[in-house]
C-alpha cells in the first residue's frame, strides 16, 4: 500500500501513541478545579425550577400559577403544557420557573396549582398479555427456513425465556443549563455530549416559541461534564425553557434537574425480554433461531435489538412487540440495544451448551464465523487469550456447582460487536512563533479521554511532549466536531488532528527548510526538534524553528473525512468477556469474584484511558447486572426507587478483580482508531447471568440478578426435579433448603 | 449491608443546639413564616436561641480562612459552599446523603454536606477539595488519582479524594478490604473504581513515606 503523508507513524517510530498516558484534565478534575455545568456561577444568577407532572397520564383541567408569581424572589413564571393539554409520564414538565435562590424556588413550585383529569396508564411491560393495545407488532424477519430446521430430528433445541431490565442513565451531574443573554446573544452553558449541535436545536426551537433568535447568535459551552452516556444529546424542554427564562427575566438562570426528575425523566435505557428457541446439531453447530421479543421504550415504545446476536445464524425468524409506557422516554444508553441482544442471545446460546454439554467457549468458537465481517478468527482468539486469563480451564465446570457448600461458583462467557467509526471533525492547529502549539475542536470530553487523545495525536506529529499541547474543546463556535455517542469521537478527533497537525507540519517545514539545508521532505520533527531524517547534525529546537514565523502563525484546518485516500481510522470490533462469580444459595446473594475483557479497537492511541473504558464498562456492566432498576408501580404510576439510595449503584466492593487485555500490533494498529465508548459495556449482564446459571444450575431468566430472583429461580429448579422425580412439590415451609 | 453510611455529625454549634434548633423550625411553620421567607430581606429579629426563617449571618472555618455569609437555616452546607461562596468543588448528585460527591472533612471527620446545615457548620472547622492544594501543589492523594486514572467523567471525584484523605488519616496503612469498606460512602457512575483502589492503596505508601521522612 502506498504511504500516505497522513498515515499514523509506524510502530517503532511511536513515542506516544499508544503508551500508558495520564489523561491531561485529571488534575483539573481531580483537584475540584474544573467547572462543569452545575458549577456555573454567574453575577445576578437566578435558579430555575420545573413543576413536573405527578401522574403517569393525565389531563390538565386547572392550573394556576398566580401564587407562584407573587412569592417575593421570584422573577419569572412560565407555563410549558397548558390548561387542555396531557401529560404522558411522571416527571412531564408543566410549569417553568425562576428565582433568587434554589429555596425560594422549591418553594414557589408549592404554590403552583394544577388540576388533572386522571386516564388510564400503562407502566409495566414484562408482562406482555397485560399489554392491551400498548402493545403493537413491530416487525421482524426470517431468514432461511426455521421450521424445517428446528424439526431436524438431529438438532437439540433449547427453548427459554429471558430479559433485561430498563434502567436510568443516572449521570452524576443531572441534566441541566445555564442560560444567559447579552442582548440578542445567548450564551447556554449546557451539560451535554454535543457541544456542536446543540445551538441549531435550542435556536429551532425558540423560534419555534416566538423567540427570534439565529442560530449564529447563539454558543454553547461545556468544558466538562459529569457524565452523559447517551443520554445528553439534545437540548430537551427543560433546555429551552432555562433560555425563555433568561430572556424574560433579563438575567442568568441555572435548572439543573433535581435527582428525582433525573431519574424519571432524563435516563431510560429500553427494557427487552424475549422467548427464544435455539438449535444446533449435537456436534455445536448452531442451525436454528426463533424469537419472540418484547419492550418499551416509553411514551414511544422500543425497536427490536439486534436479534440473534452477532453469530448471524443460517434458520432464524424474528418477531417483535412494541410496547409504550407512560414511563419517561428512552434515551441511547451506551452501546443502544446491544446490552439487550447479547442478554438474550447469549442466555439462550449458554443454555443450549449447556444442553449438549458442551463447553460455551467451546461452543461459541464453533460458531464464531458466523459472526459477520469474518471476525470469526478475532473472536477465537480473543476467547482463548480471555480463557487463560480467567483461568477458564482449571475453574470452569459443566453446568451446576456440585460441591457441598451452600455458595455455588460459575462462569460465564459473553460476545459482543460494534462499529464505532470516526465521526465528522474539524480542527484548527495552531503553531505560534513562541513554539506553543494550540488545538481546537468543537468537541466534546465525557470523561472517554478526548482532550488527552488529541493531544498525543498532536504531540506525537510534533515531536513534542503532550504537555506542550494545548487543547481547547467544549465550544459550539469552535471548528464543528460532532455529538459524542456511538463510540465515534476517538476516531474522529484523531484523524482530523492527525491530518492538521501534519499540514501545519508541512508549512513549518517548508519555513525552515531553507536554513538547514535540507528539502523539506527529508525533515522530520523528533524529540522536540526540526532535523534532517538520520542526520541529527542539522538541526533546529523547535522554538528556534518557530521563531523563524516572526510574528505570523501557522494555522492549518484538519478534517476527517477528507479527499485523501489516507485510512486513518476503521469501523467493526469484537470483545469477549468471562465473569466469575459466586452466589449464595441461601440469600441469593451475587458476588462477583473476577471478570475478563479482551478488546480490540484498533489502534489504540492512549492505553491508559482505553484500559479505563474497559474497566468502568465492566464495572457499569455489574452494576446493571446485579443492582440496577428502573422499579414502576403500576398503581401509582410512579417510579418508586426515583433516588440514589434505593436506585443500587455497584459500590467499590462490589467490583471484585479485574482484568482488561486489548488486542494490539499488527492485524490491529493498521486499521487505525476505531472507537471503544461501547463495546466493552455490552458483554457483562450476559457474562454474569450465564455465571450464575453456570454456578446455580438453573437460568435467573431476567437481569437485574436480584436475591429475590435467585432465590425464585432456585426454588423453580428444585420444583421441576421434584417434578421429574415424581415426586409431590415441598410445602413452602420446606422450601428454604437446598 | 453493602455500603457504609455515614451520619451527618451530631452538631452541637457554639450557642445553639440541634433541639433549639428544631424549636424555632416547628414555630416558624405554625406561622407559617417558613413558607413565605423575605427574599433578601433582614431577618427578622430572632428569639433567643431561635435562627430564622429570614437569612442569618453566620462565619464558617474553610481551609483555614474565614467566610461570613449570610443564610436562610434551611441551607444546606453544600448549597452554601457551591452558591454563596462559588466551592464548587464538592458537588451536588443524590442531595440525601447516599454518593459521597459531597464531601467535605468537618473537624477531622468526612461528613455529607448535603446532610448538614450551613448554620450547623458554623463553628467547627471545615476542609474542602479547594482546601486540599493550598500549597499550589498537587495533595498526593490527588496525584495518586490522576496516575491511575481514577476518574473519567471526575463528577465523584473530589468527593472521592477527600473521602480518601479522611480515610488515609485515620486509617494510613489500609489492605484492599479496608479501602472497600472505608470508602463505600462514595459512589462513582462511570465506574473507576478499580483505579481508586489502586490509587488510595498508593497514596497510603506515598503520605506515609512523607510522614516517616517528615
Amino acid at each position: 500500500m502506498d504511504k500516505c503523508k497522513y498515515d499514523w507513524p509506524a510502530a517503532g517510530e511511536r513515542s506516544l501513541i499508544g503508551k500508558r498516558i495520564k489523561r491531561i484534565d485529571g488534575p483539573a478534575k481531580a483537584s475540584g478545579q474544573a467547572k462543569y455545568t452545575y458549577d456555573i456561577n454567574r453575577p445576578g444568577l437566578l435558579f430555575g425550577k420545573i413543576y413536573r407532572s405527578p401522574y403517569a397520564h393525565a389531563k390538565i383541567t386547572a392550573l394556576d400559577t398566580s401564587e407562584a408569581e407573587k412569592l417575593p424572589g421570584v422573577k419569572t413564571v412560565q407555563v410549558i403544557l397548558g390548561v387542555g393539554k396531557e401529560t404522558n409520564w411522571v416527571g412531564d414538565e408543566i410549569v417553568a420557573l425562576a428565582a433568587e435562590s434554589e429555596e425560594i424556588a422549591e418553594d414557589a413550585l408549592g404554590k403552583i396549582k394544577v388540576q388533572f383529569e386522571e386516564l388510564p396508564y400503562l407502566v409495566l411491560e414484562e408482562n406482555l398479555e397485560q399489554a392491551g393495545d400498548h402493545a403493537k407488532s413491530a416487525g421482524g424477519k426470517t431468514a432461511g427456513d426455521p421450521a424445517k430446521a428446528f424439526s431436524d430430528p438431529d438438532v437439540v433445541i433449547s427453548e427459554g425465556y429471558y430479559g433485561i431490565q430498563t434502567i436510568t442513565h443516572c449521570c452524576l451531574e443531572a441534566h441541566g443549563n445555564v442560560a444567559e443573554w447579552t442582548g440578542e446573544k445567548l450564551l447556554t452553558y449546557s451539560s451535554t455530549q454535543n457541544v456542536p449541535g446543540l445551538p441549531s436545536q435550542i435556536g429551532q426551537s425558540l423560534r419555534e416559541q416566538g423567540v427570534n433568535v439565529p442560530d449564529k447568535n447563539i454558543e454553547t459551552i461545556c468544558n466538562y461534564v459529569g457524565g452523559g452516556f447517551g443520554s445528553k444529546f439534545g437540548p430537551d424542554e427543560w433546555g429551552i425553557h432555562v433560555a425563555q427564562l433568561a430572556k424574560a427575566a433579563g438575567k442568568p438562570v441555572k435548572l439543573m434537574l433535581d435527582r428525582n426528575m433525573e431519574m424519571e425523566a432524563a435516563g431510560a435505557r429500553p427494557s427487552s425480554y424475549a422467548q427464544i428457541k435455539v438449535a444446533a446439531k449435537k456436534d455445536g453447530t448452531l442451525v436454528a433461531w426463533d424469537s419472540h421479543s418484547w419492550g418499551t421504550g416509553g411514551p414511544t415504545g422500543t425497536g427490536m435489538p439486534p436479534l440473534p446476536y452477532v453469530l448471524e445464524i443460517p434458520n432464524s425468524s424474528t418477531q417483535h412487540t412494541s410496547i409504550s409506557t407512560n414511563t419517561g422516554p428512552a434515551r441511547a444508553w451506551r452501546a443502544p440495544d446491544h446490552p439487550q441482544a447479547a442478554v438474550l442471545t447469549m442466555g439462550a446460546l449458554e443454555d443450549l451448551a449447556a444442553k449438549l454439554n458442551m463447553d460455551p467457549i467451546e461452543f461459541l468458537s464453533k460458531n464464531a464465523d458466523l459472526a459477520a465481517g469474518g471476525r470469526g478468527k478475532v473472536y477465537r482468539e480473543e476467547f482463548q487469550i480471555a480463557a487463560e486469563l480467567a483461568d477458564w480451564q482449571k475453574n470452569w465446570h459443566p453446568r451446576g456447582d456440585k460441591t457441598t457448600s451452600h455458595i455455588k461458583r460459575g462462569m460465564g462467557v459473553s460476545m459482543h460487536t460494534w462499529g464505532g467509526r470516526g465521526h465528522n471533525s474539524m480542527c484548527n492547529v495552531t503553531i505560534h512563533p513562541d513554539g506553543s502549539v494550540e488545538v481546537t475542536i468543537g468537541s466534546q470530553d465525557l470523561g472517554t479521554g478526548t482532550r488527552t487523545v488529541i493531544a498525543i495525536v498532536a504531540a506525537e506529529t510534533f515531536g513534542l511532549p503532550v504537555e506542550a499541547i494545548t487543547v481547547n474543546i467544549g465550544d459550539s463556535k469552535y471548528p464543528p466536531d460532532n455529538a459524542s455517542g456511538g463510540s465515534t469521537t476517538v476516531g474522529g478527533v484523531s484523524a482530523s488532528t492527525r491530518r492538521g497537525s501534519v499540514d501545519a507540519l508541512s508549512q513549518l517545514f517548508a519555513l525552515v527548510a531553507p536554513s538547514l539545508g535540507v528539502p523539506t521532505d527529508q525533515l522530520v520533527a523528533v524529540g522536540g526538534h526540526i532535523q534532517a531524517k538520520g542526520d541529527d547534525s542539522k538541526k533546529l529546537t523547535w522554538k528556534e524553528a518557530c521563531a523563524k514565523l516572526q510574528v505570523k502563525s501557522i494555522q492549518a484546518m484538519g478534517k476527517n473525512p477528507d479527499a485523501s485516500k489516507c485510512k486513518l481510522g476503521d469501523s467493526g470490533v469484537g470483545g469477549v468477556q468471562i465473569a466469575d462469580v459466586s452466589v449464595d444459595t441461601e440469600t441469593g446473594l451475587v458476588k462477583i469474584n473476577k471478570m475478563v475483557a479482551v478488546q480490540d479497537c484498533g489502534l489504540i492511541i492512549d492505553l491508559k484511558t482505553a484500559e479505563s473504558q474497559c474497566l468502568g464498562a465492566m464495572i457499569m456492566g455489574i452494576s446493571y447486572a446485579l443492582f440496577e432498576q428502573k422499579i414502576m408501580d403500576q398503581i401509582t404510576g410512579r417510579m418508586l426507587n426515583n433516588n440514589m439510595e434505593f436506585y443500587k449503584l455497584a459500590g467499590i466492593g462490589d467490583i471484585g478483580e479485574l482484568v482488561v487485555h486489548m488486542m494490539t500490533g499488527p492485524g490491529y494498529d493498521e486499521r487505525g482508531t476505531i472507537g471503544l465508548g461501547e463495546p466493552p459495556v455490552i458483554s457483562p449482564g450476559a457474562a454474569i447471568s450465564n455465571a450464575v446459571a453456570n454456578a446455580i444450575g438453573v437460568r435467573v431468566p431476567t437481569i437485574p440478578l436480584t436475591p429475590d430472583k435467585v432465590l425464585a429461580a432456585l426454588e423453580k429448579g428444585r420444583a421441576e426435579r421434584r417434578s421429574a422425580l415424581g415426586r409431590a412439590p415441598l410445602a413452602p415451609t420446606e422450601g428454604g433448603v437446598a | 449491608m453493602r455500603r457504609k453510611k455515614r451520619n451527618s455529625p451530631e452538631l452541637p454549634p457554639e450557642g445553639l443546639s440541634r433541639r433549639d434548633f428544631l424549636k424555632g423550625a416547628s414555630m416558624a411553620v405554625s406561622t407559617g413564616l417558613l413558607a413565605a421567607p423575605q427574599a433578601g430581606a433582614a431577618a427578622p429579629e430572632p428569639s433567643p436561641g431561635v435562627l430564622g426563617p429570614g437569612a442569618v449571618p453566620i462565619t464558617l472555618q474553610i481551609n483555614g480562612k474565614a467566610h461570613s455569609l449570610k443564610v436562610e437555616p434551611r441551607v444546606t452546607l453544600l448549597d452554601a459552599l457551591r452558591n454563596q461562596l462559588d466551592l464548587t468543588g464538592a458537588k451536588k448528585v443524590c442531595d440525601r446523603g447516599v454518593c459521597g460527591a459531597c464531601t467535605v472533612i468537618l473537624d477531622g471527620r468526612p461528613v455529607y454536606a448535603c446532610n448538614v446545615l450551613a448554620i450547623e457548620a458554623e463553628g467547627h472547622r471545615l476542609e474542602t477539595i479547594e482546601g486540599l492544594a493550598t500549597t499550589g501543589e498537587i495533595h498526593p492523594v490527588t496525584a495518586a488519582f490522576v496516575e491511575h486514572d481514577a476518574q473519567q467523567c471526575g463528577f465523584c471525584t473530589p468527593g472521592f479524594v477527600v473521602a480518601c484523605k479522611a480515610f488515609l488519616d485515620k486509617h494510613p496503612d489500609p489492605t484492599r478490604e479496608d479501602v472497600e469498606r472505608g470508602l463505600g460512602g462514595n459512589l462513582c457512575r462511570c465506574g473507576t473504581y478499580a483505579g481508586i483502589r489502586e490509587a488510595v492503596l498508593d497514596a497510603a505508601k506515598t503520605l506515609k513515606g512523607g510522614r516517616a521522612n517528615g
